[in-house]
């Protein structure tokens, strides 16, 4: 922490000054500002497209300002790329993991700080050792010599945070860590959060989830369509004036669920097995029901729903839509059943990143928009129109790729894909997982509706109040296992959590 | 509005205690896999030189032993500098027109002046190749076109320049005769009965096994062909890594083009023809993943000397040489077939960690 004990506590050690930054002709940021004080923990917060991805890239050094300065201890500097920001101390954890797969998971952490021994070899017990430290730190228990392949988000993101920890930053920014992991992961993060700022590091937190962002910090930045807002002390603020501000408008109920009579059982699950995986699980989904899948992170909740559809396979059990079983391990024929599933991993599993807005939203539709085998792009173009309009999808033009949209709007060309193939059983994965309060609720008003509209839906979700609000029933999952069903009526925090940490589950109508 | 989001219970105590470890079962799972791959390739060319051994026993006599190890030396110096480049995402194709090209100036230089050492004509033949790599990474590096199209490119511009050169020079082949005696004992020396070409390439695949392993940029090539995005994120100079990677391939290359001068010690414009291609299939043949990241310079050296006991045992199987190119794109595909199931196994090995892990 050699930097960091320079600083004393209060001194602004990071500043924005009126920066502004364009992508062809989007304005990402118009006058943004931002001061960052020695031992202190402070909030950015916005919704979706708000300029907040932009402003941790300008200081992670991935992208130069076109207007604007950046000071470090008041002296302006030039954060020309990501090598000269981690020189200058700034650390950053993104919201989606950036690992090296084939590498194991010390290297990741080390790479390019690797410890040496004399003539600038790699020293590999030192860097084990010293990623076993960081582990302890974080209360994590990974192998770090196992490859990063194959490690779910959280750890993923529990990576990305060692890795930022290794190297003694005096600005630590993490851009949504928390929307990965799990309630006792979030906690050692913010233990370590709190050590860091206690030494005299600059934290800088950006997070949709508002309980967190008034646990954890002390003052609180606002931002609206690339412009600063407003900064104050948490303690001055409430949740509903931030997200006044954020919105600039009131938002309605945040979950919006029609009462709906349930009508015929549309998904059957029986004794779904996957070795080493999830055991024996069983339940219904009728039509109009909104059934979530709660329970803790890598209780194998995902892996369930992910067999279900026929993407991974399970070695027992068996999967009915509309009393038609269906073949296992095969996703095509669970989309000609009508399953639609909206995965977890938008980026890796739900889109393609290079390709627009169009082509992916039309993704699953290319054989009903061909004609004698090619496919038109008008017609292409005119059902992608129509899905964005209808899921308020903002994007400059449908043309763009959707690498370039916010993470709110990804989900939504997610959401349109699936959509638009007319499916019976809505499958959505993490729903909302990075999105931001506004769009959060249109996702939840459009899972709603569609409900009403006789859908059966399927949600996994690790945000308690999401399960609450949205979920007819709660089914809990732990440790791969269905541990209880819990109507809506009964369904509260304690309830939910109790069974997923595998201390509660004795609800009589527990895995019917 | 407020919205209280999952978090446990008070009641977790030993949740939030630090989990015990689960040990090193990951690393040595890892670890036996990769060994696996490297004994497949080790196996199939034992099995290979016994099968041939038993059909004649002469093919372990000490001339013909001595013989495959001297082309095998040239395959493996090739393919030690291609692993570099593969492991980045790149490729390089123009590393048999930089052989050819070497192997005609370290002639000329010789012919030209008689007197040179062995040392310099070494040195002048890997500075050509050099050169030809700085090309080909600076087109790479900096101009960001794909390594695949620019060197499919430099493949034939490097053997037309080699053309040029020999056809303005009026020197379309240089002989024996030509050679000073001192650069032809270099192709037929031994130490302790090994030759020393075949020496010479396993010394590179040794220096550039330790350097990939042990010195940070090493690794960072891994990283730049495992993810680039990341790369670039975790500021690795990924432009410079790149460009050196391609110059030393390409100073290697040149070297391999020294050790065919000495070796076959006849050369024209041609030689080296068809090389790169041989060359990418033993770097795939010995586990080096085509799109980067992972792979040792150690199979593919394995998997260059398995191509070439197969050019030479099939004759002595009495099977038609044509039979070569069926069994190397057989081994080709059989080789991806074992990554492939390797790779699925590990998935689900590590699979299966996390489920139990996370409780």
């Amino acid at each position: 922490m050699d930097h960091a004990s320079s600083s004393a506590p209060g001194r602004v050690v990071l500043a924005l000054e009126d920066v502004g930054k364009s992508f062809g002709a989007v304005a990402a940021l118009r006058g943004a500002q931002l001061e960052l004080r020695a031992g202190e923990t402070h909030a950015l917060v916005g919704e979706n497209g708000a300029g907040k991805s932009t402003l941790v890239k300008i200081l992670a050094g991935v992208h130069g300002p076109d207007t604007g300065r950046v000071l470090l201890d008041g002296q302006p500097v030039a954060l020309a790329d990501p090598a000269a920001a981690r020189a200058a101390g700034i650390a950053v954890i993104y919201q989606e993991p950036t690992l090296f797969p084939d590498l194991s998971v010390a290297e990741n952490i080390f790479m390019g700080r690797q410890p040496l021994l004399p003539g600038r070899r790699i020293d590999r017990r030192t860097l084990a050792r010293r990623c076993r430290e960081l582990f302890d730190r974080l209360g994590v228990a990974l192998d770090p010599d196992r490859p990063a392949r194959g490690l779910s988000i959280a750890d993923q993101q529990m990576v990305e945070i060692a890795k930022a920890l290794s190297f003694d930053a005096r600005v630590l920014v993490m851009d949504e860590p928390t929307a990965a992991l799990s309630g006792v992961e979030v906690e050692r993060l913010f233990a370590v959060a709190r050590s860091l700022r206690d030494s005299g590091a600059a934290v800088l937190f950006i997070s949709h989830r508002f309980d967190e962002v008034f646990d954890l910090c002390d003052r609180i930045t606002v931002m609206r369509d690339g412009q600063w807002v407003s900064t104050d002390p948490a303690r001055d603020l409430t949740v509903d004036r931030v997200v006044r501000r954020m919105v600039g408008r009131e938002v309605s109920s945040l979950f919006p669920k029609i009462d709906v009579e349930p009508g015929e059982v549309v998904l059957e699950v029986r004794g779904l097995t996957r070795r080493g995986v999830f055991a024996d699980v069983s339940f219904d989904v009728r039509a109009g029901e909104i059934v979530a899948l709660a329970g803790l992170v890598g209780a194998g909740r995902s892996e369930i729903v992910r067999a279900v559809f026929g993407v991974d396979p399970y070695d027992a059990g068996s999967v009915r839509v509309s009393g038609e079983e269906l073949r296992k391990g095969d996703p095509a024929a669970a989309m000609a059943a009508g399953i639609a599933l909206v995965p977890e991993d938008r980026r890796q599993q739900g889109l393609v990143m290079e390709l627009s807005v169009e082509r992916n939203a039309t993704l699953t539709r290319r054989w009903k928009l061909a004609r004698g085998g090619l496919l038109s792009s008008r017609a292409e173009r005119a059902q992608a129109a129509e899905w964005s309009k209808r899921l308020q999808v903002k994007a400059g033009r449908l043309s763009d790729p959707v690498s370039t949209l916010s993470g709110g709007n990804q989900q939504k060309v997610v959401l349109a894909k699936w959509l638009s193939t007319e499916p019976r059983v809505l499958i959505v994965d993490e729903p909302t997982r990075g999105i931001d309060v506004g769009t959060k609720s249109e996702v939840h008003r459009l899972l709603s509706e569609l409900a009403a509209g006789g859908l059966a839906v399927v949600m996994v979700s690790s945000e308690l109040p999401e399960v609450l609000g949205m979920a007819d029933r709660v089914l809990v999952v732990s440790e791969g296992r269905l541990v209880d069903d819990i109507p809506r009526a009964r369904a509260d925090e304690d309830s939910v959590m109790l069974a997923a940490t595998g201390q509660g589950g004795t609800s009589a109508g527990a895995a019917r | 509005m407020s919205a209280p989001v999952a978090k446990p219970p008070a009641a977790l105590p030993e949740e939030l205690a630090a989990p015990e470890r689960t040990g090193r079962r990951g690393s040595a799972l890892v670890h036996r896999l990769f060994v696996v791959r490297e004994l497949g390739i080790l196996a199939a060319l034992v099995l290979l030189v016994l099968v041939t051994v038993v059909a004649n026993p002469r093919f372990l006599s000490g001339q013909n032993v001595r013989d495959l190890l001297l082309s095998a030396a040239i395959l493996t110096v090739l393919a030690a500098g291609q692993t570099m480049v593969i492991v980045t995402r790149n490729v390089d194709l123009s590393v048999g027109s930089v052989l050819g090209l070497s192997a005609y100036a370290t002639g000329t230089l010789l012919v030209v002046a008689p007197g040179t050492p062995v040392v310099v004509a070494v040195l002048a033949g890997t500075a050509v190749g050099a050169v030809c790599g700085l090309l080909n990474g600076l087109v790479v590096a900096a101009a960001g076109v794909p390594s695949l199209v620019v060197t499919l490119g430099t493949l034939y511009a490097f053997r037309g320049l080699d053309s040029l050169w020999a056809s303005s020079a009026d020197r379309l082949q240089i002989n024996a005769a030509d050679l000073p005696s001192g650069f032809k004992a270099l192709g037929g020396a031994r130490l302790l009965g090994v030759p020393v070409l075949f020496l010479v390439a396993v010394a590179v695949v040794l220096l550039v096994g330790w350097y990939l392993r042990t010195f940070r940029s090493g690794r960072e090539l891994y990283g730049i062909g495992s993810a680039p995005e990341a790369a670039r994120l975790s500021g690795i100079p990924v432009g410079r890594r790149v460009l050196t990677a391609f110059v030393v391939n390409g100073a290697l290359a040149g070297l391999a083009g020294v050790l065919y001068a000495a070796r076959f010690q006849t050369l024209d414009t041609t030689a080296g023809t068809g090389q790169e291609l041989f060359v990418v299939a033993a770097a795939v043949v010995g586990g080096v993943a085509i799109f980067g990241g992972s792979g040792s310079v150690y199979g593919a050296a394995l998997g260059a000397l398995l191509l070439t006991t197969i050019g030479t045992a099939l004759p002595q199987l009495g099977l038609d040489p044509f039979w070569r190119d069926a069994a190397v794109g057989a081994l080709i595909l059989a080789a991806i077939a074992l990554d492939r199931a390797l790779q699925l196994r590990l998935a689900a090995r590590l699979r299966g960690r996390n489920a139990r892990r996370d409780r």
